[in-house]
């Protein structure tokens, strides 16, 4: 089957060097973290495991990843000055690494804290910029972002997951991967749902409508964000 | 139009219909959009690929005008080229030279945390790049013939990543530097005049040079081996269009030879696919880089800062 299928796929992305999988794949980490904290963290805690460990100050991953938390696409130069544009923010950063053995080698966990709510995230990049959210908040989830991805946080009661599968389905969207995770019974559980087109705006609302409906949080941004470097090149970046 | 799967079908369509690769991989990618319920017209793709364009162009006067590694083990390099070849060029100017500089220059910008455009790879977007901006000056090229160059690029890399590979994960750097050499030499031919069987014919002669590279990063960073691999590509691209255009063939056609890169992908050891278990990164001078890269989060390489005086 085919891997490639358009000339831009070669001949492209527009990115931030060096590396794909340690500069863009890192932002996207941060990009969703932040999307789903949703809020400008005040501290926030990188941990990094395996090759990431070994290999990212070299490669800037610890800047592509901050410079995600503040929602710098994978194509902005400042990345570069990530530290710096962190500080401005008020975020304050900490760096970790840990020799525990992971499945993947270049995985990264982002412990984020504002007042008392603290909410982690643990993403794979796994290569070419793509990445996995594989745990959200405690959560053990399979998150790719090659398709739309919505998190909807709801109470494990009976009947919330067919209600929602029920309204994707009546706007005729296609529900290509579905993954429901809970950590106690009854209690808060966290349902993902990949769609093979964008869920517009007005179904993620009706969606909300739902009784034991926590919260929803909308992925695709992370995945739609390099033509960001479009923008760029209008503000002139090559004159 | 069936979307077929070798270059032999392609060279054998583009004889039929007097078209270029360019103008194939043109329509396929309009083919492409058109099934996927995106914008299709050629000046939408034009207009895409013009962006790609100027981003090469940026990083370029980035590179020459100086930048150094993230890590600090590499840079300059693209400047000292170029004071090199305006006040010495001892061995003459040529496309060589001019390419060569333009490639050093992307990819240290690429080692630098600067902005480029990945072709195929970031490791490897010093080699078609580097050749269509000195190409363009040798041979005045317009905008659109500069735009074909990188569709052809783009197209030939298509089929590579479909029936090889190019990430040097899977198949070493044969996939990454080797690919884009093929790349960057089935446009060249084409830029200059050659018929699709030429560039398929540089395509092969090209990738067989380099046929069975290594990808060992030393200290796992995009620097050394990788930015002077950029110029390795671009000369043997630039070697392969010429013998090409010369008529001289490949004795092994075009397809095999992209099976033959993917089945030596395969019997590669993973110690010498991007892990740095081997090859250049375990020499003790890069296991030295490793140690200090992890204990320090630099490479002091004496002096990339300043520039040396010529001699
Ligand atoms: S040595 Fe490896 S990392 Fe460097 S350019 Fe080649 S394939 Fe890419």
């Amino acid at each position: 089957m085919a891997k490639f299928h358009s000339i831009f796929d070669i001949i492209g992305p527009i990115m931030i060097g060096p590396s794909s999988s340690h500069t863009a794949g890192a932002v996207r980490i941060g990009l969703a973290s932040r999307a789903i904290f949703g809020e400008m963290p005040e501290n926030v805690q990188i941990t990094f495991f395996g090759s990431f460990a070994h290999t990212y100050k070299g490669h800037g991953t610890d800047l592509a990843l901050i410079g995600g938390l503040l929602g710098l696409s994978t194509a902005n130069p400042d990345l570069r000055y990530a530290y710096d544009r962190a500080k401005e923010s008020g975020m304050k950063v900490k760096i970790v690494t840990s020799k525990e053995k992971m499945k993947h080698p270049n995985t990264a966990e982002v412990r984020m804290t504002r007042g008392s709510r603290t909410v982690s995230v643990t993403g794979i990049s796994t290569g070419g910029g793509s990445i996995d959210l594989v745990e959200i908040d405690g959560f053990n989830v399979h998150v790719h972002n090659d398709n739309p991805v919505v998190l909807i946080f709801h109470m494990d009661r009976p009947g919330v997951i067919a209600s929602v599968t029920h309204i994707i389905g009546k706007h005729r969207l296609n529900i290509s991967q579905m993954e429901v995770s809970r950590k106690t019974k009854g209690k808060l559980a966290l349902m993902l749902i990949a769609t093979d087109g964008d869920i517009p705006d007005d179904t993620l609302e009706e969606i909300s409508a739902v009784e034991h409906v926590v919260q929803i949080i909308d992925l695709s941004e992370i995945r739609r964000e390099p033509d960001a470097a479009k923008a760029l090149m209008a503000k002139g970046a090559a004159q | 139009m069936r979307r077929v799967t070798t270059f032999s079908q392609i060279v054998r369509t583009c004889e039929e219909k007097k078209w270029k690769f360019a103008d194939y991989f043109l329509h396929q990618e309009m083919e492409w959009r058109r099934r996927n319920g995106e914008d299709s017209s050629p000046e939408t793709i034009l207009e895409k690929m013009d962006i790609n364009l100027r981003v090469m162009e940026s990083s370029v006067k980035e590179g020459i005008n100086g930048v150094q590694s993230y890590s600090g083990l590499t840079g300059y390099d693209a400047t000292r080229l170029n004071t090199y070849r305006s006040e010495k060029a001892s061995l003459g100017q040529s496309i060589y030279l001019d390419a060569v500089v333009n490639a050093i220059a992307i990819n240290e910008v690429n080692a630098s945390m600067g902005l480029i455009c990945a072709t195929p790879t970031a490791g490897s977007c010093g080699v078609v790049p580097g050749i269509l901006l000195a190409a363009r000056e040798h041979l005045k090229l317009n905008r659109r013939q500069q735009l074909d160059f990188l569709i052809t690029s783009g197209g030939c890399g298509l089929m590579i990543g479909n029936l090889a590979s190019i990430s040097g994960a899977e198949g070493g750097c044969q996939a990454e530097i080797g690919s884009a050499s093929g790349m960057a030499a089935a446009a060249l031919a084409e830029a200059a005049g050659g018929s699709p069987r030429a560039s398929s014919n540089a395509l092969a002669i090209a990738i067989k040079g380099l046929l069975g590279l290594v990808c060992d990063p030393v200290a796992s960073l995009v620097e050394v081996p990788c930015i002077k691999r950029n110029a390795t590509g671009v000369v043997n691209a630039i070697t392969a269009a010429e013998m090409a255009l010369a008529g001289m063939l490949s004795r092994i056609p075009t397809d095999e030879v992209i099976s033959a890169m993917y089945s030596v992908g395969q019997l590669m050891p993973s110690a010498l696919r991007e892990t740095a278990l081997g090859g250049l990164a375990q020499t003790p001078t890069a296991r030295r880089y490793t140690r200090e890269l992890k204990q320090t989060g630099k490479i002091t390489w004496q002096d990339s800062k300043k520039l040396p005086s010529s001699e």
